[in-house]
């Protein structure tokens, strides 16, 4: 198999690192080699951060080059539009419905774009969810993340039992069950 | 039994597992991305082995030797610039040998992800006349940590293991294996052999040129140096994760793939260039083996064509090798997303009072950095570890004490104990009057919360008594030595003022644990209320992301980033800002 491609990206402490683990967890299940590369330190203290995971029968490079995403996963609106570039011609987006306004754009020296989704409609399949509205109703803001991830699940060929069974591995005991419910919503969302 | 199921791990988890393995009985670090890990990891395998947070690179690299000469395997793991820390033992060492096997890992930061500078730790190596190894992916971070402990054992040297951010911080699948059982080695008194002397010295110089020369002959058959034959027209030398991006940007090229950095096997290379018909050498940062190559009247193409700054990609390798452009579409122009303090912090808070007061701070390196960002901009320098109140007693010796009447010198506790203490007890004796504010939030925040010497818990978990820095620095001899919580900033103002007005040295600790311990309990969420907002814009000084102006230039306050610390309310004149319990 062709080597695929998937970006993860947001804003520092949304929560990329759990979402890239049981992404890489679901693909070395499924018997490929996988290889993810991930941001720690200090640009992940509420700055722009992006993991990459790779997996097909060979992998060399951890990192995903410019052009060349199956998959964009963004937690951000501001997030997809910095990375789009990243994409594949025929790559897709799935992405957060949410504004985060970075410092520059609340001190007013910036503004924040207007119109994302839709001028990433024009060239690249865009799927926007309202993820936050969706955790939020679940009761856990911070499980949007896995929201997303469910979304995101199906434009890839893994079984929701497969998902599941990552996700118990990897999560904290105490918050799997919300996370699964986090999944399961954004599966059977998917378009 | 050997367990061969493959598992994800990233760089540095596969170091830990590699020393475990090794047998390795001993490490000790200090915390730096990108290495921190290392030690993190290593922890789980603390029925076999200890390891420790020690307060800096030096005293970690000294227990290492210790420990070395004791007879066991040691380890000590630190950032680059920790490694120029550690100078000054890992010079030495190197001629004193070891006992049991010693290995240094060093992780530098192409790209500089996270830290101040873009050193290159194959060139104090070469200096130091250390060898390094330099693995690829996390398979091979693990299985160089092993043969970096025979060649340790089998050369009488310290061994360097040089990894990048991008290795570091990447997951790849590791097979692991048993830990293999190695037997102490005897101590034996030898007083030429590790007592550094000149008389000593000079006869350990000529061990560590013979060593070396050695190892250069010995590399060219070691089976970490590799050479991948393919079509013969492009030939490339290539070592560490650039190897990753030569094989997917040229994957027809021929490769000697280097597991060893320095020394260089000169003959193995003068081969492979015989047998290519164009070399090239594709190394991030400094041109070191292709310096040393030339050297040898090898002639290949090296920083011609590719950068000594950043990190290398296959999209770079191709295009600069094989002239090939990439179709991908350039970056779309959007505002920048730097990285802040997060909401909550206890330094935003500190900072918010240094500002309205117009107060330059001479700064030091943690999340506390930040602070040099807009709009706070309160941080006018950083340096290195410890450097900000040396560099201010500096500009006082320089140029006096009025001329840096508006000063202050900011540290965080765990820089504080890692060097900064040095710098104060110079600034007691060499008679300063300044003010210093140790930003204390009772751990070593940036690098992702571990502990030290000052918070009473030890690496493998242990509590232990914690060192007071208030008495700390009372002990040294210094008067003024006042401890206020990080937000109340009514206090925090009168007592800023009135130390930098004193000619007296003095130190202020502003305390408060960093909030993403969570040891400060969240009760409630700001809000605030647009009826009474005057748009005054007083909330948005300290620069909380989670602080933003509404459409109408009235405030919101996003209730997922918010975590109650109070800050905006307590700087809004109109009460517009009001608790909302959770």
């Amino acid at each position: 198999m062709e080597t695929k491609n998937i970006m993860i990206v947001g804003v520092g402490g949304q929560g990329t690192l759990l979402t890239s683990r049981v992404l890489g967890g679901v693909m070395l299940d499924g018997g490929y080699e996988v290889k993810m590369s991930e941001v720690h330190g200090m640009a992940q203290r509420g700055g722009s951060v992006v993991t990459f995971v790779r997996y097909g029968d060979e992998v060399f490079e951890p990192i995903v080059e410019e052009g060349c995403a199956d998959l964009l996963i963004a937690f951000e609106r501001l997030e997809a539009l910095r990375y789009a570039h990243y994409l594949k011609k025929d790559g897709i987006i799935i992405v957060n419905d949410q504004r985060m306004d970075p410092m520059p754009v609340v001190m007013g020296a910036e503004k924040y774009p207007e119109n994302i989704i839709e001028e990433l409609s024009k060239e690249h399949k865009v799927i926007a969810v309202d993820a936050l509205s969706e955790a939020r109703e679940l009761g856990n803001t911070k499980v949007f993340n896995v929201v997303i991830l469910g979304v995101a699940a199906k434009a890839m060929e893994f079984t929701k039992e497969q998902w599941n069974a990552v996700i118990e591995r990897v999560v904290k005991p105490k918050f799997v069950e919300i996370n699964k419910k986090a999944f399961e919503l954004g599966f059977e969302k998917a378009v | 039994m050997s367990d061969t199921k493959k598992i994800m791990m990233l760089g540095n988890e596969a170091i830990a597992r590699g020393a475990y393995e090794a047998g390795v009985k001993v490490s000790a670090a200090y915390p730096g991305t990108p290495s921190t890990e290392i030690s993190e990891n290593l922890v789980q395998y603390g029925d076999v082995l200890y390891c420790e947070w020690s307060p800096n690179e030096k005293v970690a690299t000294e227990v290492a030797i210790g420990a070395s000469m004791a007879g066991v395997r040691s380890m000590c793991s630190m950032k680059h610039v920790g490694v120029n820390v550690a100078a000054d033992p890992l010079f030495t060492v190197s001629y004193i040998g070891v006992t049991g096997g010693l290995v240094m890992v060093a992780a530098d930061d192409p790209g500089m992800y996270s830290s101040q500078n873009e050193q290159d730790t194959r060139m104090v190596a070469r200096a130091a006349h250390v060898p390094v190894l330099e693995p690829s992916d996390s398979q091979e971070a693990k299985d160089f940590v092993k043969a970096a402990y025979e060649i340790s054992e089998k050369y009488d040297t310290p061994v360097i293991v040089r990894t990048t951010t991008r290795l570091a911080h990447s997951q790849g699948m590791v097979a692991l294996e048993d830990r293999t059982d190695v037997p102490d080695k005897t101590y034996e008194r030898d007083i030429a052999k590790r007592v550094m002397m000149p008389a000593m010295a000079k006869k350990r110089h000529l061990v560590v040129e013979d060593r070396e020369k050695r190892l250069e002959a010995d590399a060219c058959t070691m089976p970490i140096n590799r050479v991948e034959m393919r079509d013969t027209k492009i030939g490339i030398i290539a070592s560490g994760i650039p190897y990753q991006y030569v094989r997917e940007a040229v994957p027809e090229a021929s490769v000697l793939k280097l597991g060893m950095v320095n020394p260089l096997p000169r003959k193995l290379i003068e081969d492979f260039a015989k047998k290519v018909d164009k070399l090239y050498i594709v190394e991030e940062l400094d041109p070191l083996t292709e310096l040393q190559v030339r050297s040898w009247g090898i002639d290949c193409i090296g920083k011609e064509i590719f950068t000594v700054q950043g990190e290398y990609s296959a999209n770079m390798i191709r295009s600069a090798i094989l002239g090939q452009k990439t179709d991908a579409k350039s970056p779309a122009q959007v505002p920048n997303r730097p990285p802040i303090l997060c909401p909550g912090c206890p330094h935003r808070s500190v900072y918010t009072v240094l500002n309205k007061l117009k107060i330059h701070a001479a700064g030091d390196i943690g999340c506390y950095t930040l602070g040099a960002v807009a709009p706070l901009s309160v941080i006018d320098t950083t340096v290195c570890m410890g450097s900000s109140i040396s560099t201010l007693h500096g500009m006082e010796k320089a140029k006096g004490k009025d001329y840096i009447k508006n000063w202050v010198a900011v540290i965080g506790d765990s820089t504080f104990m890692h060097t900064g203490i040095n710098s104060l007890m110079n600034m007691f004796y060499n008679q300063s009057t300044e003010t210093v504010i140790i930003l204390d939030n009772s751990t070593t925040g940036m690098t992702g919360h571990q502990d030290h010497a000052a918070t009473g818990k030890t690496l493998m978990g242990e509590v232990v008594p914690a060192i007071n820095i208030s008495r700390l620095c009372s002990a040294i001899g210094i008067k003024n030595v006042t401890e206020v919580d990080a937000f109340d900033i009514v206090s925090l103002e009168k007592i800023i003022k009135e130390y930098v007005a004193s000619d007296d040295l003095s130190v202020i600790i502003t305390k408060s644990p960093c909030v993403m311990l969570n040891q400060r309990p969240v009760t409630h969420k700001c809000a605030s209320d647009p009826e009474k907002c005057r748009k005054c814009g007083m909330c948005l000084k300290p620069g909380c992301p989670a602080v933003t102006k509404r459409e109408d230039g009235t405030i919101a306050i996003d209730d997922t980033l918010c975590n109650g610390c109070d800050l905006c309310k307590s700087l809004c004149k109109f009460d517009a800002i009001t608790d909302v319990p959770l």
